[in-house]
């Protein structure tokens, strides 16, 4: 082992070892942390052992580009309030698939000025640049391109639509479908191109024609996406950023780039899975599919007469003789910013003896995972946060639900109306409880459009207001009772 | 390294990503997403390989800015995690 690249190489499987022990912390929220700072640890070792490259000689432009970087990144990541998260792992999820095609990018004109120079030097060097650079390390290259290229503009929409900037409201340009495949043709074709001549002006060109054409793409594809299938968007982002940098890998033929991004390639894969199973649709119906018109969904009337209204002394005088409440957040809940609220609510019914718990929908909020982060923000106690398989079985001995802010994740139309937009998808089993709040600010359907017959039953009372006001109002009744 | 070896070192770590990533807990699920999400950052090697060549050149040129663009997933994306599991707490405090 006299060959320095060879401890190089070692020190990229300590990093890459350091990854999987530190996604291996994440399996539980107590070792959670120092899982992270194995994965910080891993990027260090990962970093370190790349400087002490022997091609690595002029240090100025990295110097400047990791203090910039680091300072935006630690800026942002200090500055960014809890209910910004999803928008905000959309950004880093963005500029990670941008680095990872520029990369591919800044190794294609490299390898280009090498061969350039390999035959200025020579004139009996007859090697062919498809030769020369290899038609796997080409297509790699493409794929990099495309894909990080995708990861930026889509990462952009999506943190553009969540943070409420453009493009809010899901819409298609004419023939969107046709465009879409029209790039993807022109992608192809300029793969082709790069791979014939690779390390020529002509395939640099190329290069850069995918990364446009998958750009336009990553626009066009997330653009007709609504608010409530966000959560499969964020998630396939994070998996083509992994993606991305698993290519690049293949490029600079980098065994740490390939494992890291593998492994978040499949973690994106994991949760887009779980995310798709949880409203019963298929990826491709998520993408491609339609959900109900804006506006189109039935008017307040059809629950005429048969909604009870409430007010929160008429809840908080529910709350004092329940044994066991259970609190079903869900987008409205981030909207309103009711989670401290909601836990002052909590540690006032604890405090006289009731049973607390939290019934969290997977897809509940914009992003995997979203209601934990809010909650846990508010200082919840991550052991009460339940799932649909833990919650479901204890709605029958439950005496108050509370839902904040979901519509769609408790409507009872999902077991029993098979013609229903959301049948199948698996619901929180509200209506099972003996009696539920529904704070709203108003009867309009949810996301998918639809109705909901909970708000009519029998055991169910509307509470019409602003989520956190809501809240505060039944807090502030418990305290005077 | 030849193609057959990375295409070994991908799909094997496929595997093990699967395997460690369905033990997660939904509650922990956000902060899986943006600790893979720096993890993804490691284009930064890359970059840094980019960046570092003897002359200023173009294709050095988008390696710092490569370097940037990563540094800012790696560093804010290791950062909020922590910020994030820093709140998931028990009863007993910790």
């Amino acid at each position: 082992m006299s060959d320095p690249s060879a401890w190089i190489n070692l020190a990229y499987l300590v990093a890459g070892a350091l990854f999987i022990f530190g996604l291996k912390g994440l399996t539980h929220p107590k070792t959670a942390r120092r899982g992270n700072m194995l994965g910080a640890l891993g990027m260090l070792v990962a970093v370190i052992a790349t400087l002490c490259k022997t091609e690595v000689v002029s240090f100025t432009l990295i110097i400047v580009g990791v203090l910039i970087g680091a300072g935006v990144g630690a800026f942002l990541a200090r500055w960014v309030q809890m209910t910004a998260m999803p928008q905000m792992v959309a950004l880093f999820n963005g500029l990670g698939g941008a680095a990872s095609a520029l990369v591919a990018g800044a190794e294609l004109l490299k390898q280009s000025g090498k061969y350039a120079a390999k035959k200025a030097a020579d004139a009996d060097f007859a090697q062919s640049g498809m030769d020369f650079l290899g038609v796997d390390t080409a297509i790699a290259g493409a794929a990099s391109g495309l894909i990080g290229a995708l990861t930026l503009t889509g990462s952009f929409i999506a943190f553009s639509k969540l943070q409420e900037i453009w493009f809010k409201k899901p819409f298609k340009i004419k023939f969107h479908y046709a465009v879409n495949a029209g790039l993807i043709l022109v992608a192809i074709l300029l793969t082709v191109s790069l791979v014939l001549d690779p390390v020529g002006i002509g395939g640099n060109l190329s290069f850069w024609g995918i990364v446009v054409a998958a750009g336009a793409l990553g626009v066009l594809l997330v653009v007709p996406i609504g608010g409530a299938d966000m959560p499969v968007v964020i998630a396939l982002l994070n998996s083509y950023s992994g993606l991305a940098a698993a290519a690049t890998g293949f490029v600079l033929e980098n065994s740490v780039l390939i494992i890291s991004g593998s492994l978040v390639g499949a973690s994106g894969v994991i949760l887009t899975t779980i995310m798709c199973k949880a409203m019963n649709r298929s990826l491709f119906n998520v993408l491609f599919g339609v959900m109900a018109a804006d506006g189109e969904g039935p008017s307040d009337d059809i629950y005429e007469g048969k909604v009870k209204w409430t007010s929160p002394e008429e809840v908080a005088m529910m709350f004092e003789s329940a044994q066991r409440v259970v609190v079903v957040p869900g987008y409205g809940l981030a909207v309103a910013q009711a989670q401290h609220a909601v836990r002052e609510m909590a540690q006032e019914l604890e405090r006289r003896g009731t049973e607390v718990e939290y019934g969290i929908h997977p897809v509940a909020g914009r992003m995997p995972g979203h209601m934990n982060v809010l909650l846990a923000e508010a200082d919840v106690e991550y052991d009460k946060l339940k799932d649909l398989d833990q919650i479901n079985p204890t709605f029958p001995e439950t005496d108050v639900v509370l839902v904040i802010g979901a519509n769609d994740v408790v409507n009872p139309l999902a077991r029993t109306d098979p013609q229903s937009p959301i049948a199948g998808m698996p619901i929180l089993d509200v209506d099972k409880a003996r009696t539920v709040v529904v704070i709203k600010r108003s009867l309009s359907p949810g996301y998918a459009g639809i109705a909901n017959p909970l708000f009519a039953m029998d055991n169910t009372l509307m509470l019409k207001a602003d989520g956190k006001a809501a809240v505060v109002d039944i807090v502030t009744a418990l305290k005077e009772s | 390294m030849d193609f057959i070896t990375g295409l070994t070192i991908f799909v094997l770590a496929v595997f093990v990503g699967f395997e460690i990533i369905t033990k997660i807990p939904p509650t922990l699920h956000t902060p899986l997403m943006s600790g893979s999400n720096a993890i993804s950052g490691i284009a930064v090697v890359g970059a840094v390989l980019a960046a570092g060549s003897e002359n200023v050149t173009f294709a050095a040129v988008l390696g710092m800015i490569a370097l940037i663009l990563a540094m800012v997933n790696v560093v804010g994306g290791f950062l909020v995690t922590d910020r994030m599991l820093h709140m998931f707490r028990r009863k007993d405090g910790k």
